[in-house]
């Protein structure tokens, strides 16, 4: 794989109030791979990803997507970068007074410049790259069971083809079978697409299959960021914790058998 | 650059072959394109495609057909990357897509309409109807069991249904009081009745304007706080987890704000109607010139009962317009935008209630000469 980086995080600091949150974090994301991002409860996962997409301003440091500060860019040129990257929101964030369909086909349309009737074309197709039933785009998110919520708000992560998706705890809530479904999806579309993927996630069965490198948030930074392997043999007692725990070591069993 | 990233279809001797950048930012430029070529028989290469994304590729689909496209991706020689891309699509695009159910005629859809408006009017009404007896039958179940009793919760109410609203209608009521005595003094003037604006300033405040201001107000004002409480209580699982804690939500919930409500109501019409009587005064001593002790001797001379009639109807109003803001508040379902339509619906229904209920009390009270 050839190293290109196109998300650098440098000296990122991020506080709130007397909480600091990072100090001094370091990050990389190169292209094409699927990098899982681990942490205990309260160690900034989602921060980091906030922070990364230009949701949050961060005290101090500089967070550089495809060699650009996003916060520094003036508006235009920034929403166009914004359009090449996708976020899963932990809990979906659909628009909850349009379809399904409607949902996908919005950044379509106000982006692409699509007709109504192209995008919501265009929307079928992405929904079905996600796996979900052919009916599904008629419903209001309201009606969605949580595995398919995730799937219709990857769909429109995907909408506008973009180079970097970023997902926050995308299989949290799902059955195992489901869960393990949405792993080999993601694999399947990073194959397909040629996405970089940032996951956020606690699901040890998720590391294990589908990501390249994992980065262990811990002590407000990037303890460790490598292949899952590696990772795995680090020295430090909550890495240690994490992935020789029964779960760990019960999911990296089931990977080595498969 | 620009040149060799336009899409293009060329012709050769052996059939079609497909250059350029097929993505969504060429999507109007590749749409032309394809709708002026038909889909053709001939051999189509597809190996001299520089960009591909989901967009191009769903246009390959439906320009040659699915199969087609899958059959062409099998037999020539693409990159590992491509080929998983147009495989993946033409997988997700091979699905049956359902046909849309046939739309109905024009009357079918009148009448269609009509049904289901009457249907959901007759069950607001049913279900209304079930809700005060839900309420009802609460308070009557912890009427003699003072344990059970909510104060905190009640004060609490009172504290924001009340007494945060004295501004708002102290204000209110004050304007439309000098607003109605200016009325007053520019047609009674023509008849040289101009003292008889007092009269017509007493008897509104006293018996109409009081009581109705402060139930609209607070219609708009309290109404739909408790919707908005108590819906987004609903779509967060709120109310299920007291009912699954053993809880009576309608106890918890709506009997302090209903008894609230019925309290501080009657305490507001009161504010209202000095505040509107005070307008009347100001408006009456400045451009009229009534000194304030005239003012005050004609109001002496008014009747007490028609400030009865007015109060009587507080409790009434804030009982209809308190079940129906926590009755909207328990029909949301789901999203925050159930929230936000019930809301409305329940500022609509209650000012709507209060007006007409206002209406029948003025034709009851009439015809008994109160």
């Amino acid at each position: 794989m050839s190293r290109t980086s196109i998300i650098e995080v440098r000296g990122l600091c991020n506080r709130f109030g007397r909480n600091s949150v990072h100090e001094d974090l370091d990050l990389d994301l190169y292209r094409g791979e699927i990098l899982g991002v681990v942490g205990g409860s309260g160690t900034g996962k989602s921060v980091l990803l906030r922070s990364i997409v230009g949701l949050n301003r961060p005290v101090a440091g500089e967070v550089r997507l495809f060699g650009q500060n996003l916060l520094a860019l003036p508006a235009a040129e920034r929403s166009r970068l914004e359009q090449r990257l996708g976020v899963l929101f932990q809990g979906g964030a659909l628009f909850s007074s349009l379809t399904v369909r409607e949902n996908v086909a919005l950044p379509l349309i106000e982006h692409a410049g699509l007709s109504r009737r192209d995008a919501e074309e265009l929307a079928e197709v992405k929904l079905a790259l996600s796996g979900l039933a052919p009916h599904a785009g008629d419903l209001y998110p309201a009606s969605l069971s949580g595995g398919m919520v995730k799937r219709v708000s990857l769909a429109r992560a995907l909408a506008l083809d973009p180079d970097v998706v970023f997902l926050d705890e995308p299989t949290a809530g799902l059955d195992p079978i489901g869960a393990a479904a949405f792993d080999q999806l993601i694999l399947t579309l990073r194959n397909a697409l040629g996405l970089t993927v940032f996951m956020v996630t606690h699901d040890l069965d998720s590391l294990w299959t589908a990501c390249d490198r994992i980065a262990v948030l811990s002590q407000k930074r990037v303890l460790v960021a490598d292949e899952p392997a590696k990772v795995a043999q680090y020295d430090d007692p909550w890495i240690r914790d994490y992935f020789n725990g029964p779960r760990g070591r019960a999911a990296y069993q089931a990977v080595q058998e498969s | 650059m620009v040149e060799t990233n336009e899409p293009r279809v060329l012709q050769k001797s052996d059939g079609l072959v497909l250059t350029g950048a097929w993505t969504l930012a060429q999507h109007g430029v590749l749409k032309r394109l394809l709708a002026a070529t038909p889909a053709p028989d001939a051999d189509v290469s597809l190996e001299a495609i520089t960009e591909l994304d989901t967009a191009g590729a769903t246009l390959l689909g439906n320009w040659l057909g699915v199969e087609r496209l899958g059959e062409l991706v099998q037999q020539q020689n693409l990159t590992p990357e491509r080929r998983a891309l147009l495989e993946t699509l033409v997988k997700a695009m091979g699905r049956p897509q359902p046909e849309p159910p046939p739309e109905p005629g024009r009357i079918t859809q009148m009448l269609e309409f009509l049904g289901r408006n009457t249907q959901s009017l007759g069950q607001k009404w049913w279900l209304q109807s079930g809700f005060i007896g839900l309420v009802l039958q609460a308070t009557l179940g912890i009427m003699f069991r003072p344990a059970r009793w909510r104060l905190t919760a009640l004060v609490n109410q009172i504290h924001q249904t009340g007494f945060n609203a004295v501004p708002i209608v102290a204000l209110l009521t004050f304007l439309v009081g000098a607003v109605v005595a200016f009325l007053g003094a520019t047609v009674l003037s023509e008849f040289g009745a101009e003292i008889y604006t007092v009269n017509l300033v007493a008897y509104s405040f006293l018996r109409e304007f009081g009581v109705l201001l402060t139930a609209i107000l607070l219609a708009g004002r309290t109404a739909s706080a408790f919707t908005a409480q108590i819906g987004s209580m609903k779509a967060n699982e709120e109310l299920d987890a007291l009912r699954t804690l053993g809880l009576n939500p309608i106890e918890l919930l709506v009997i302090p704000r209903v008894l609230a409500l019925m309290l501080t109501l009657p305490l507001l019409t009161f504010v209202a109607i000095i505040s509107g009587l005070t307008g009347g005064a100001l408006v009456s001593l400045v451009s009229l010139g009534i000194p304030l002790d005239q003012y005050l001797g004609i109001l002496a001379d008014v009747e007490l009962r028609h400030y009865l009639v007015g109060l009587a109807k507080a409790p009434m109003f804030a009982f209809v317009v308190a079940t129906i803001g926590c009755l909207e508040g328990f029909k949301v379902s789901g999203s925050a935008e159930s929230v936000g339509r019930h809301t409305t619906s329940s500022v609509v229904q209650s000012i709507f209630m209060v007006i007409l209920l206002d209406a029948l009390a003025a034709m009851f009270c009439m015809e008994m000469g109160w």
